[in-house]
């Protein structure tokens, strides 16, 4: 019964949501008080029927009913209960339900929080957001549906994929998508605003703290698939220029250019048709994403999902919903021009500055992810873009960034002097260049070491000049300057990270015995044991790995390789021993002969910082969303 | 010209000066870290010159899988049901390797002509082929044959089971 009433209201919220976006947006036009009065509770209406879907698909799962054909594919009756709930996710139809939910949830948000907003626009912003909804229902219920039965029912489940069933990877696509879908509220006020043919800068003040959640979350769900990565599936890296860690990347590149840009017509009213550009950018490349990684089209070692029609319907939906932004951007953009000018010298140039790096990072990365999809598609052959390229370019783009990133927070809007900016710099300088060289020599680096540890000592000691003049004032400084310098120090934390962990991780593949050692980067890993182990829905080998620097035992390690009872799949559990300095890694190969196994060693020092710092820009980015003047409510035009 | 037009104008230069760094190292690039993706007939067919980054493709050939006893290197035979080639590898296998079982090896072929991997990728999970590999195998099959495969799942059959 309860997944036919999943179904049920799964087709329940469709004409709900087009509803939601017929209300919002020809209420609008019409300036229909009582058009503009439904629209919300026609939003809420369809979030709760979303909502039940998702508890009956979840309620399905938890009680591993095998006449759902979706819970059989993806859960076992020997599945621990915290993944079976998260299994509710782990495969394409119930991460689509998943991103409808976000959805919804998202919706529901805008509509509480919608006070600060003339009704119209609200209901244009709802209405927008109705049509997405609108998108992805159809998708789901067209070529997707999670409630299919399975009659007769299977004896047993299939099992989720042992690589799912890890604490990290439970949350990391609800945050993930949090991030992605958030993105949607500022494409809808973007596509509203162009509806209604004016920009202002309420309606940027009134779009920043909802980008900046979004952006939060998307920050923390890539940290968290990055980590996830490093020790579950990438036998030690964390990242992999995947074209599904591109998917990602991509949208938070521009959601990034598009924080910055808000900021710049929030304040000045300058970049308005930039800004509405790259809302609508951020947004479509993270319905990019989801096509890239929904539809099979890459080769990719997360490619879950491979079928054909759900491509096409997808790939259809992304060109109605940007090309549709677009055309309309292309008829409004005349009207969105205006806005103060600015000197060569000033705030509002840093951050163009900022916007154009970041705008052609995202670009670069967008073509090397794309470009073997082209070539195979012209018969030019099986590409694959290697790896360094993206680092190359990426690296390339960023280090100016770097050297710039201080400045930006220091210097005036309108006009600035190039003398007053530099004035006392060779204080930091001092500072950033002796760190670097502090570091470059503990680590015995070379020029890149020296270049990147510098500029990482350089953000972080130039980003806390403003915070640093509060001191001597005694006042509580605004949440967003604490905000911001947090999330510029994760910057300067993340290159020291990358620089140091990129350039300067040691790994060998050693074949040991019980009681043999191996030395590596001055740690001594010693092999005690290794002995079988037994779980609830797995069996394993553990090693016991102790770990002395010279004559002191600092660990022991339990890397363990599993063979999950229903997939009868290996599966690596490597031994990490997490540490701010350095990260201590072993991984089990596999028996190689004469008592022996394979074994991955690796001293990876600094990693923490790159996952520190992309933590710390989402605690800045919280502070900053949560600043008094987002909470007042009330409009104020700048 | 005005002051401030002459500021736009330097603006505009100094955009398109960044553009321009960016596309000339991105593209400079470009062409040297892209890896061709092929199959050993290809390659026996055609061989790259040594030292060549490429991508092989094809099914580990059961029975082929050597090790140095009690040491990481290995190496196994790479087959797309035409051609073999020999692939050595000194690192550690990933865990879903194994033999009759889809695998792309990344790397370039030595003075002998034998293909040195730096990396081996297998299947992700037991229903996921590499597309790139099961149309390999499909191409063989036909050439083989003269027929061609109903379906890329024909790769999978292949396998002889898990």
């Amino acid at each position: 019964m309860i997944p036919e009433l999943g179904h049920f209201v799964l087709w329940l919220a469709l004409p709900l949501a087009a509803a939601q976006a017929l209300f919002g947006i020809v209420g609008a036009h019409r300036g229909s008080a009582s058009w503009l009065a439904l629209t919300p509770v026609l939003a809420r209406a369809q979030a709760w029927a979303v909502l039940i879907a998702f508890l009956s698909l979840a309620y399905a799962f938890l009680t591993v009913d095998f006449t759902v054909l979706y819970v059989a594919a993806n859960a076992n009756s020997q599945l621990p209960w915290p993944y079976r709930l998260s299994a509710v996710w782990g495969a394409h139809e119930g991460s689509l339900l998943l991103w409808a939910l976000v959805l919804s949830g998202w919706t529901v948000a805008v509509a509480r929080f919608r006070s600060g907003l003339p009704d119209a626009f609200a209901a244009r912003v709802l209405g927008v957001l109705g049509l997405i909804s609108v998108g992805f229902l159809l998708f789901m219920l067209m070529t997707s549906n999670p409630f299919t039965r399975l009659l007769p029912a299977a004896v047993e489940g299939r099992d989720l994929n042992p690589l799912l069933q890890d604490p990290g990877l439970a949350i990391h696509p609800p945050m993930l998508y949090v991030g992605y879908v958030g993105f949607s509220v500022a494409f809808a006020i973007a596509v509203a605003a162009l509806i209604e043919g004016r920009v202002d800068s309420a309606w940027t003040r009134w779009a920043r703290p909802w980008t900046l959640a979004a952006w939060v979350a998307l920050t923390v769900g890539i940290t968290l698939g990055s980590w996830w990565a490093y020790y579950e599936l990438g036998w030690g890296g964390w990242w992999f220029w995947d074209p599904v860690e591109n998917a990602s990347f991509m949208p938070w590149l521009a959601g990034t250019a598009l924080l910055h840009s808000l900021a710049v017509t929030e304040q000045r009213d300058a970049f308005r048709a930039w800004t509405i550009l790259l809302a609508i950018a951020t947004f479509s490349l993270s319905l990019l994403g989801t096509f890239l990684v929904r539809s099979g089209v890459l080769i990719s070692v997360h490619a879950f999902a491979t079928d054909p029609a759900r491509g096409l319907f997808i790939l259809a939906f992304l060109v109605v919903a940007v090309g549709g932004a677009l055309t309309l951007y292309a008829i409004r953009a005349g009207t969105l021009a205006g806005g103060s000018g600015f000197a060569l010298m000033s705030r509002e140039t840093l951050l163009l500055i900022n916007n154009l790096l970041l705008a052609v990072a995202c670009a670069a990365i967008l073509w090397g992810t794309l470009y073997p999809l082209f070539a195979d598609a012209v018969g030019a052959g099986k590409i694959s873009v290697g790896p360094p390229w993206f680092g190359l370019v990426f690296v390339t783009l960023t280090a100016p960034l770097a050297l710039l990133v201080g400045f930006g927070p220091l210097s005036h809007w309108k006009r600035d002097e190039p003398r007053r900016l530099l004035e006392g710099r060779w204080v930091q300088a001092l500072i950033a260049v002796a760190a670097g060289a502090a570091l470059t020599w503990h680590y015995d680096g070379g020029i890149g070491t020296l270049i990147g540890t510098v500029l990482g000592s350089w953000v972080i000691a130039t980003v806390t000049i403003p915070l640093a003049r509060y001191l001597p004032l005694r006042r509580v400084p605004p949440r967003q300057l604490v905000g911001m310098t947090l999330a510029h120090l994760g910057v300067g934390a993340f290159a020291l990270g990358i620089t140091v962990a990129s350039l300067h991780s040691e790994h060998r593949d050693v074949a040991l015995r019980a009681g043999e050692r191996y030395e590596l980067s001055g740690y001594i890993f010693v092999l005690e044991s290794i002995r079988p182990v037994q779980g609830p829905n797995y069996q394993a080998q553990e090693s016991s790995v102790q770990v002395f620097a010279g004559e002191d035992m600092i660990t022991t390690l339990h890397p363990q390789k599993r063979i999950y009872l229903v997939q009868q799949n290996p599966m690596t559990e490597a031994g990490i021993d997490a540490g701010i300095t350095r990260d201590l890694f072993v991984a089990m190969g596999e028996p190689v002969g004469e008592g022996r196994w394979s074994f991955r060693i690796q001293v990876k020092p600094m990693l923490r910082f790159i996952w520190g710092g992309a933590l710390l820009m989402a605690l800045g980015g919280l502070l900053a969303a949560s600043d008094r003047r987002y909470r007042r409510g009330e409009v104020v035009s700048a | 010209m005005t002051p401030a037009r002459k500021q736009r104008l330097i603006l505009v230069l100094m955009v398109l000066a960044g553009v321009a760094a960016a596309v000339t190292v991105g593209t400079f690039a470009f062409r040297e870290n892209l890896a061709y993706f092929m199959t050993p007939s290809d390659i026996a067919a055609n061989a790259p010159p040594q030292g060549t980054q490429i991508r092989l493709g094809g099914l580990v050939e059961p029975g082929t899988v050597r090790r140095e006893s009690g040491s990481v290197e290995v190496s196994f035979m790479v087959t797309d049901g035409a051609t073999e080639l020999e692939v050595r590898f000194d690192q550690v296998l990933p865990d879903l390797f194994g033999e009759g079982k889809g695998v792309v090896a990344v790397g370039s072929l030595d003075a002998a002509g034998i293909f040195r991997a730096d990396e081996v990728l297998a299947k992700h999970d037991e229903n996921y082929m590499p597309p790139e590999v099961a149309a390999a195998l499909a191409q063989a099959h036909e050439n083989a044959t003269g027929t061609p495969v109903p379906d890329a799942e024909a790769g999978e059959s292949e396998e002889g089971g898990t």
